[in-house]
C-alpha cells in the first residue's frame, strides 16, 4: 500500500503543460485564481469554464483523477450553495413558500459559487498533476529569489526553504515507512489501537508518535552529516543541473491567457453583472 | 612509494562527555595509519571498537583531540580546509535512507556537483556516467522510496562518484542491506577501487568482505591490533577469535580440519579457494 503513493501527485505524460516551465504555472494559476473572482456574469464565467475544461483535456491527464479530486469537496460546495440560496437577499423574488422565499439572485450566486470552486480544485490539480514536487520547489524558489535582499541581514535564504520543501518531500514516504513499522511493534507488543473511545484511541497514539519523533531526530542528524559529506553550504555558489528556461511555449501560454483575461474584461464591462 | 593519501599520526579522539557525567574514555588510542592512493583497506572490528570514529576522522566530520589527520597534506582541523578535503574524500553511511536528499534518484546524484558549483552540463555527464558505474542508470528517473536498499545505497555512492573524489569511505556500506544488496555493493566498491583507480577505505565487521581488500586493518578497543594483507591478517585465527572477531568461512573450516590433522598446502580465504584446495586433499 505504501509503496504505491505518489509524491505531489504527479502524473506522468506528454503534454504542453508538462514541458512549460514550472514558473508559467504556478504564476498562471495565481492569475487565474485572481481573474476568476472577477468574473461578474455568466459570460465570462463560461469562458473562464472553457478555459480550464480545455486545460484540463489538453494535459493529457485522465478526466477521472480530477473528478477523484473533486469528490471530498463535494459536499462543501453543495452545503455552501445551498446555504446562500437561503440567505441571499437581494434581487428579485423566484419563489415563495412558508416562511422560505428563493431570489435570483440567490440562485446565481450559488451556481457561481459551484463553478468557481470546480475551477479553482481543476486548475490547482492540474498544476499538481503536470508539475513534479522537485520543479515545483525550484519554481517556486526562483520565484521569490528577490525576497533575498530582504532577506539580507538574516542568515535565511529562500532557497533554504526551498531545501525544507525538497527534504519534506523526499521523507513523507519514508516517515510513512516508519510509522507502519512502529505500529506493527506496538501492536506485538500487544497495543491495542482500534478500539475504545477517541480519547482512548487519541492516547494509544503517544507510543507510536514518541519513537516516530526520536527516530525523525536520528534520522535529521544523519542526514545533516551526510549533506555536509557532500559540500552542502547553502545556497550561494551552487548551480543546478536542470536548468529552468523561459520558451516560446511559455510565451504561448502567457499569451493565450492574457488573451483570455482580456476577454474576461471586455465581457465584464459589455454586460451586466448578475451577483 | 605510492603517493600518501590520508594520514593519521598518533591520533586519539574522546567524545564529549555530557556536563554532568564523567569524562568517557577514549575512543581512539595512538593511531597511526597511513592509507596509500589507490589502496583497498578493509577496517574490521566488533561493535564499539572505534571503528566508525576513525572512519569520520579522515574527512573532518570528527577532529582528533590529540595528534594529526592530514588528507594529502591537509591538516583535518584546520577548519578552512574542511570542504577542500571534502572534495578528496567523499563519505558513504550505513544507512542509504538518511543520505539521499532528493526525490528523485538522478537529482540526488547531482546534489554533490551542485554544491561544488559544476557547470550543468557537466553535471548531466557525471550524473550519466556515475549512475552507470553502479549500474542503476535504469532508474535514474525513479524515486528513492521505490527502490531496495542495496539500490538506495549504490545511488549514495553514484552521488559521491558524481563528485569525482580522490577517495571514498565506507562506513558500514553493508550493515543494512539483505544479502543480495550487500553483494551488489561490495561489487560495485571493488569495481571503483579496481576500474576507476580511487583509494577505498571501508567499515565493516563482514569478514567475509575484509577479506576481499587488499589490506586490513584491525581496531580493538579504540587501538590498532593488526594491519597487514588478509592472508597475514587471518593467519592467526586465535588472536582474532580472542577480540571477539569471526574469521572468514573458508579459513575457519582449514582451522577445525588442521585441528583433525588435515592440513592445506597455504591458507585460504576465498570460498572458491577452499574448494581448490579440498579438492587436491583427495
Amino acid at each position: 500500500m505504501i509503496k504505491d503513493i505518489t509524491i505531489g501527485q504527479y502524473y506522468k505524460a506528454e503534454s504542453v503543460l508538462h514541458k512549460c516551465d514550472p514558473r508559467t504555472k504556478l504564476l498562471l494559476t495565481i492569475a487565474f485564481v485572481v481573474v476568476i473572482f472577477l468574473c461578474k456574469n455568466f459570460y465570462s464565467l463560461a469562458l473562464m469554464a472553457a478555459l480550464t475544461v480545455i486545460a484540463m483535456l489538453i494535459s493529457k491527464v485522465p478526466v477521472k483523477m480530477f473528478l477523484k479530486s473533486m469528490k471530498p469537496i463535494l459536499p462543501l460546495i453543495l452545503l455552501t450553495a445551498v446555504l446562500n440560496i437561503f440567505y441571499n437577499t437581494g434581487g428579485e423574488i423566484l419563489l415563495s413558500f412558508w416562511k422560505i422565499t428563493i431570489r435570483d439572485k440567490a440562485v446565481f450566486t450559488a451556481i457561481f459559487i459551484a463553478i468557481r470552486i470546480f475551477c479553482l480544485i481543476i486548475v490547482s490539480s492540474l498544476l499538481t498533476y503536470t508539475t513534479t514536487p522537485t520543479m515545483l520547489t525550484d519554481g517556486i524558489e526562483k520565484l521569490l529569489k528577490p525576497l533575498d535582499f530582504i532577506l539580507k541581514p538574516t542568515s535565511f535564504r529562500v532557497h533554504t526553504l526551498a531545501m525544507m520543501m525538497t527534504l519534506a518531500l523526499r521523507f513523507i514516504p519514508t516517515l510513512i515507512e516508519e510509522i507502519d513499522k512502529i505500529m506493527n511493534a506496538q501492536k506485538a507488543r500487544g497495543a491495542d489501537l482500534e478500539s475504545g473511545s477517541i480519547m482512548q484511541r487519541a492516547k494509544a497514539l503517544i507510543p507510536i508518535i514518541i519513537p516516530l519523533f526520536v527516530s525523525s531526530f536520528r534520522r535529521a542528524y544523519e542526514l545533516a552529516f551526510a549533506m555536509d559529506c557532500r559540500c552542502y553550504t547553502g545556497g550561494d555558489g551552487r548551480t543546478r543541473m536542470k536548468q529552468m528556461r523561459f520558451t516560446y511555449r511559455d510565451l504561448l501560454v502567457f499569451f493565450v491567457f492574457a488573451l483570455i483575461f482580456a476577454g474576461i474584461i471586455v465581457l465584464n464591462i459589455k454586460f451586466l453583472p448578475v451577483i | 612509494m605510492s603517493e600518501e593519501f590520508i594520514k593519521f599520526e598518533n591520533v586519539s579522539f574522546r567524545y564529549e562527555n555530557a556536563e554532568d557525567e564523567p569524562e568517557l574514555p577514549l575512543a581512539l588510542k595512538n593511531i597511526n595509519i597511513t592509507v596509500n592512493k589507490g589502496e583497498l583497506v578493509a577496517v574490521l572490528g566488533h561493535n564499539g571498537s572505534g571503528k566508525s570514529t576513525l572512519a569520520k576522522l579522515t574527512n573532518a566530520i570528527l577532529v582528533p583531540e590529540s595528534g594529526k589527520v592530514t588528507v594529502l597534506g591537509m591538516d583535518t582541523a584546520d577548519e578552512e580546509l574542511k570542504y577542500e578535503i571534502r572534495r578528496k574524500v567523499g563519505m558513504v553511511f550505513q544507512n542509504p535512507d538518511n543520505q539521499i536528499v532528493a526525490t528523485i534518484v538522478e537529482d540526488d546524484v547531482a546534489f554533490g556537483p551542485e554544491n561544488l558549483g559544476v557547470e550543468p552540463s557537466e553535471i548531466r555527464k557525471r550524473v550519466d556516467s556515475a549512475l552507470k558505474a553502479v549500474e542503476m542508470y535504469e532508474k535514474r528517473l525513479a524515486e528513492p522510496h521505490n527502490l531496495s536498499g542495496g539500490q538506495k545505497q549504490r545511488v549514495a555512492i553514484a552521488g559521491i562518484l558524481a563528485m569525482e573524489t580522490d577517495g571514498i569511505v565506507f562506513d558500514e556500506p553493508t550493515a543494512m542491506l539483505d544479502p543480495r544488496g550487500r553483494q551488489a555493493v561490495m561489487d560495485t566498491i571493488l569495481k571503483i577501487n579496481k576500474e576507476q583507480g580511487k583509494t577505498v577505505m571501508f567499515i565493516t565487521h563482514f569478514m567475509d568482505e575484509a577479506v576481499l581488500a587488499d589490506r586490513v586493518i584491525v581496531v580493538n578497543n579504540g587501538e590498532i591490533m593488526t594491519d597487514g594483507t588478509p592472508e597475514e591478517v587471518f593467519s592467526d585465527i586465535q588472536k582474532l577469535k580472542d577480540v571477539g572477531l569471526d574469521v572468514p568461512q573458508a579459513r575457519e573450516l582449514q582451522f577445525r580440519l588442521s585441528e583433525n590433522g588435515i592440513s592445506f598446502e597455504n591458507n585460504v580465504l576465498l570460498e572458491d579457494d577452499c574448494v581448490e584446495a579440498i579438492k587436491k586433499l583427495f
